[in-house]
């Protein structure tokens, strides 16, 4: 292992895959044609942008009308819920969300708050999941848009989006879910699931950065992001970023193209892994429903240490993972969705999340079966938590 | 992110450990927070002649109570008062200015264990 990097934050971002920087090329180079011109350079630009709709639209089952290009998930989510909250406030001024929601999600509905609507955050239960009837149980006669995520991206629990969906159907009301976390891991069908709008990012299953997309099911009432050119049938003005959208196009054809294989694949990894460290380390709990999770997702809490010290020793080992600690974030408090799910502060300030990709191996997961213990026992004897443990007993 | 000096205080701290029947113990910060620092100083004839740590928290704690140990080794009790935050962040080349807050622990943690130190002196000057 010596020299090599084990990447194991594949939540964070992924790899560009070579295909898809192959497709991508031309058009950072000699086609580097403005869509919106009607001579053949922009004319090529202009298809290759409508030939990553269709990709996009066939990889969720939606129409290609249905399909609009974004810089990546926090705009498209911002979009989803601003521009609806924005569309329907003749009608009301409710929103109903969950308390795990990506910052990308409850960031813009503060500011929508500030703005006079109103927010009820439904909370999960202590596995990480959402119990639809508490949502059902939300709902008011002003309520206008549900937002519940389709996956965690901390820890990758599955949430019922489908229940909430038929819920919000009975009712009337919008529903928007923040797939990001899902397309590429789990199959994604918008009909399916019944959502009217769905947000997805390209980094995130081997794509580039700084590209996503916003389905928006036809007849939704939405205001458009933003207001200039004619770009996305005048819903959202701008230069297309036209070598993203062809890396967000192949990407996700690759996504779903082996997706099942990839999944199963990952999963067993997972489970190598969660048996391993759950036999291997005492105080540690691993966090999220054991199964209703996404097949690359692990995140533990380990007690008496903290997540950021975790992180740079198994850097210095050659392994990148994530944390939710309050340092590795720049606030003091603990990532909001082990607060969420029940965990004490300082208990959430231990956590490691591991998320596997295509490449990750078995000889991976051995590897850092073998650092982990060391490091964590390493930590724990610096730990004055852990000698107190050790003195008193718990 | 960190200096070399942060990174190698972290990986190779000094002074990790317990002092038993240490002269002056002292335990800052909240878990709550993320950090808590544990010192114990050996204290012979006002001067601090050995300094212990246990730390709870990010690289920047454990980089910072180790430096700390290391400032006030072979000072006296006044000499290690006048060591501040800023001293202790200097020490190890600087710090992100959102781990200030674990160098301003470290000096915490000095003051307290002289403080622990000096009020065990108090009560036996007294008995």
């Amino acid at each position: 292992m010596e020299g090599k990097i084990i990447y194991f934050d594949h939540a964070a971002t992924t790899p560009l895959k070579k295909e898809v920087l192959d497709e991508m090329m031309p058009y950072l180079t000699e086609q580097y044609g403005n869509p919106s011109t009607i001579y053949k350079l922009g004319r090529e630009a202009k298809r290759a942008v409508e030939l990553a709709r269709e990709r996009v639209a066939k990889a969720l089952n939606a129409d290609i009308q249905e399909i609009y290009f974004t810089s990546g998930g926090t705009e498209s989510d911002n979009w989803a819920l601003k521009g609806v909250a924005f569309a329907n406030r003749d009608k009301g001024k409710h929103i109903i969300t969950t308390t795990i929601e990506h910052h990308a999600v409850l960031h813009p509905l503060k500011y929508l708050e500030g703005l006079g609507f109103e927010v009820t955050y439904v909370p999960v239960e202590p596995d990480g999941i959402i119990d639809p009837q508490k949502i059902k149980e939300a709902i008011r006669n002003d309520t206008i848009l549900i937002s519940v995520m389709l996956a965690n991206n901390e820890i990758g629990t599955i949430q019922p989006v489908k229940e909430i969906a038929k819920i919000a159907k009975e009712k009337g009301i919008v529903i928007h879910t923040d797939a990001v976390q899902a397309v590429g891991q789990i199959p994604v069908d918008v009909k399916d699931l019944g959502v009217d709008l769905l947000s997805l990012s390209a980094h995130k299953f081997y794509g580039p950065k700084g590209v996503g997309a916003l389905y928006i099911k036809k007849g939704t009432k939405i205001h458009p992001f933003s207001h200039g050119g004619a770009q996305e049938r005048n819903r959202r003005a701008g230069t297309e970023n036209v070598a993203g959208i062809v890396g967000l196009g192949k990407a996700i054809e690759l996504a779903t193209q082996n997706l099942s294989e990839y999944a199963a694949k990952l999963q067993k990894l997972r489970d190598k892994l969660i048996d391993g460290v759950l036999s291997k380390i005492d105080y540690v709990r691993l966090n999220g429903d054991r199964y209703k999770r996404l097949p690359n997702n692990a995140n533990f809490s380990f007690e008496f240490i903290e997540g950021e010290s975790l992180l740079l020793m198994l850097d210095m080992k050659g392994i990148a993972a994530s944390s939710g600690s309050a340092c590795t974030s720049g606030s003091l408090d603990p990532s909001h969705v082990l607060l969420a799910i029940g965990l004490e502060h300082e208990v959430a300030h231990g956590s490691l999340r591991i998320t596997l990709g295509e490449d990750n191996t078995e000889e991976d997961i051995d590897y850092l079966l073998e650092v982990l213990p060391e490091i964590v026992s390493r930590l724990r004897e610096m730990s004055p938590l852990y000698e107190s443990v050790k003195k008193g007993g718990k | 992110m960190y200096s070399e000096k942060v990174l190698d205080h972290f990986m190779n701290p000094r002074n990790v450990g317990e002092i038993e029947n240490a002269d002056g113990v002292a335990q800052v910060g909240n878990p709550k927070c993320g950090d808590i620092m544990k010192m114990y100083l050996k204290i012979e004839n006002g001067i601090i002649v050995d300094a212990k740590f246990k730390t709870f928290g990010c690289g920047a704690a454990v980089a910072t109570s180790s430096i700390a140990t290391e400032m006030v080794k072979g000072k006296t009790i006044e000499e290690a008062l006048q060591i501040t935050n800023k001293a202790v962040a200097e020490a190890l080349d600087g710090l992100p200015a959102n781990k200030l807050h674990c160098s301003v622990l470290a000096e915490e943690a000095i003051k307290a264990a002289i403080e622990d130190y000096l009020s065990k002196q108090k009560s036996k000057n007294t008995n």
